[in-house]
């Protein structure tokens, strides 16, 4: 798939945002002479706190604007709020939010049940566009989960 | 109103949600023309960001028609057509001043890393995204950004971010004339990265991937070489060898935390979640980048943890640079080289779906089915 690039200067806008000056310090600085004003600027006005947001505790505050999507709630909304009582620096942050987002997944289908609907997990896994383009990676799939599960199947089966 | 919503892992779909209403007098509501589904939203639709929470509505490309501006907006009106950056910034900190829009003090109070972005986890701020057909955009005066009258609105979606981002990527490099730059990644900010590294005058300019037909799209728009690491028994001597056993100039990373081609990495990271993702590209970066060379990363890497070969980046005396791109800072250069007819965003558009088909555009992208590049969803609002 080679191909060289002989006339590369003839390509539209070759060399033009070339800058001698930008050498590797970048994102190059826009110095202001603030930098040591910390977080004594003109602030916006704060946005009325009225869903529970969790902050990171490396913050001095709350940001004047955030986001209200999705509070925490259930099971996986207490692991978050464990989650942030520890910096962003450490595992005992991070962890945790890797582990209530797969309990959330199922929060999600109980709140879909309860709702009087089972998710159409075909449809929203977009399986028939991979059916559509893909037939032979879906079958190999289907193929292979068969084939593994009838291993798994025997071998359990033999220890009784 | 219509919103992509997010059920767990590889599962989406559109529901009806409330509209989205002023929370804060800089905010104002955009009703969305289209949106896009970026590689980066791949990384939370395979469930590898922390804090997706399920309900969340992904989007941080889309443009759209203003609706509704709150009490403090002076420069925004009512029906103006903008294109929104994907970070959300104040304006006032002291990074916003600095031009740092994407690392904005007052806009995310989860994390301290990143700024606020549209659609893009809680731990990037917890704000509902575009793939929807209206979005609450805060600092309404500071990010959108009116289109000029005589633009495409499919180039003007893709300036909210593959473009600024792409720019950003080849300008981190710090480009000289006659440089040999090497870009991981055919995906679409990849292949931007590549056509914007020619403005700052390489004389060469490579592309690696691992799926051909990207890698010949890649060659036809950025004009660029292209090879497929499969077809090699080790891509770092590869790059050596066709760099006089010297190294490339500039090597940068487009890929991020879910990249192919190193069994050990993709263990480690996208199977036992041991790392937060594998850092495959940025290995490759580092090992073939010259000594005292640079390394620019625009790939999404996840918290906490990688394993890059930080030896080598000492040994080597490399410069790293790395950023989300600062969008608004970019603008007024992109939007030039867009008008002059010096660079084709639009040209990266494959497909075009309706937002009611969203989990099937997921899939389509992330399985990259029928050849896709970049999936622009339209809502069908009509208000
Ligand atoms: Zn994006
Ligand atoms: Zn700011």
């Amino acid at each position: 798939m080679e191909e060289n690039n002989e006339d590369y200067k003839n390509i539209p806008g070759w060399g033009m945002d070339a800058d001698a000056e930008n050498e590797p310090t970048y994102p190059m600085k826009n110095y202001t002479g603030d930098d040591h004003n910390r977080i004594n600027y003109e602030r916006s006005v704060q946005q009325p706190e009225d869903v529970e947001i969790l902050m990171s505790i490396e913050r001095p505050a709350i940001t004047r604007v955030f986001g209200t999507s999705v509070p925490p709630s259930g099971l996986s909304g207490m692991i978050r709020r464990y989650a942030f009582q520890h910096s962003e620096d450490r595992y005992r942050h991070w962890i945790p939010l890797i582990l209530a987002d797969r309990i959330n997944v199922f929060e999600g289908l109980v709140e879909d049940i309860k709702a009087g609907e089972f998710p159409d997990m075909i449809k929203e896994r977009g399986l028939a566009m991979e059916w559509k383009h893909n037939k032979i990676g879906i079958l190999k799939k289907a193929a292979t989960i068969a084939v593994v599960g009838t291993v798994i199947f025997t071998l359990t089966r033999k220890k009784k | 109103m219509l919103a992509m919503n997010y059920r767990g892992p590889y599962r989406v779909r559109t529901v009806e949600k409330p509209m989205p209403e002023i929370l804060h007098p800089e905010d104002a509501i955009i009703r969305v023309t289209r949106t896009c589904i970026c590689g980066s939203d791949l990384h939370l639709y395979h469930g590898m960001v922390p804090d997706t929470r399920v309900g969340s509505t992904f989007g941080h490309e889309f443009t759209g028609v203003v609706e509704e501006v709150g009490p403090l907006v002076q420069k925004l009106k009512v029906g103006d057509q903008v294109l929104v950056p994907f970070n959300i910034a104040c304006g006032k900190c002291n990074f916003c001043k600095q031009g740092l829009f994407g690392n904005c003090h007052e806009s995310n109070s989860m994390a301290t890393a990143v700024g606020g972005i549209f659609g893009y986890s809680h731990t990037a701020g917890g704000f509902d995204g575009g793939q929807a057909e209206y979005v609450r955009v805060p600092y309404a005066d500071v990010g959108p950004t009116v289109i000029p009258a005589e633009m495409d609105p499919d180039d003007a979606v893709l300036l909210t971010d593959v473009v600024p981002t792409g720019y950003q990527a080849a300008e981190m490099g710090g480009i000289k004339q006659g440089d040999t730059v090497v870009i991981f990644g055919a995906g679409p900010i990849g292949i931007m990265a590549a056509r914007c590294a020619w403005f700052f005058g390489p004389s060469r300019v490579i592309i690696i991937d691992h799926i051909d037909y990207r890698l010949e799209f890649a060659k036809n728009y950025a004009k660029c070489e292209a090879y497929n690491f499969k077809d090699m028994a080790d891509p770092v001597v590869f790059l050596k060898k066709t760099t006089d056993s010297y190294g490339a100039d500039v090597c940068i990373d487009c890929v991020g935390c879910e990249a192919e081609g190193n069994t050990l990495q993709t263990f480690s990271g996208r199977v036992a979640l041991m790392q937060a993702g594998a850092a495959t590209a940025l290995q490759w970066a580092v090992n073939s980048v010259k000594k005292g060379g640079i390394v620019s990363v625009v790939g999404v890497y996840g918290p906490p943890f990688n394993l890059v070969p930080f030896g080598n980046i000492v040994n080597k005396g490399l410069t790293i640079r790395a950023n989300q791109a600062s969008v608004k800072r970019l603008l007024p250069k992109l939007i030039d080289h867009v008008m002059s007819g010096r660079l084709n965003p639009k040209g990266l558009i494959t497909h075009r779906i309706p937002l009611e088909e969203v989990s099937d555009a997921y899939r389509l992208f992330s399985s990259k089915l029928d050849n896709c590049i970049k999936t622009v969803l339209i809502p069908s609002a009509k208000h």
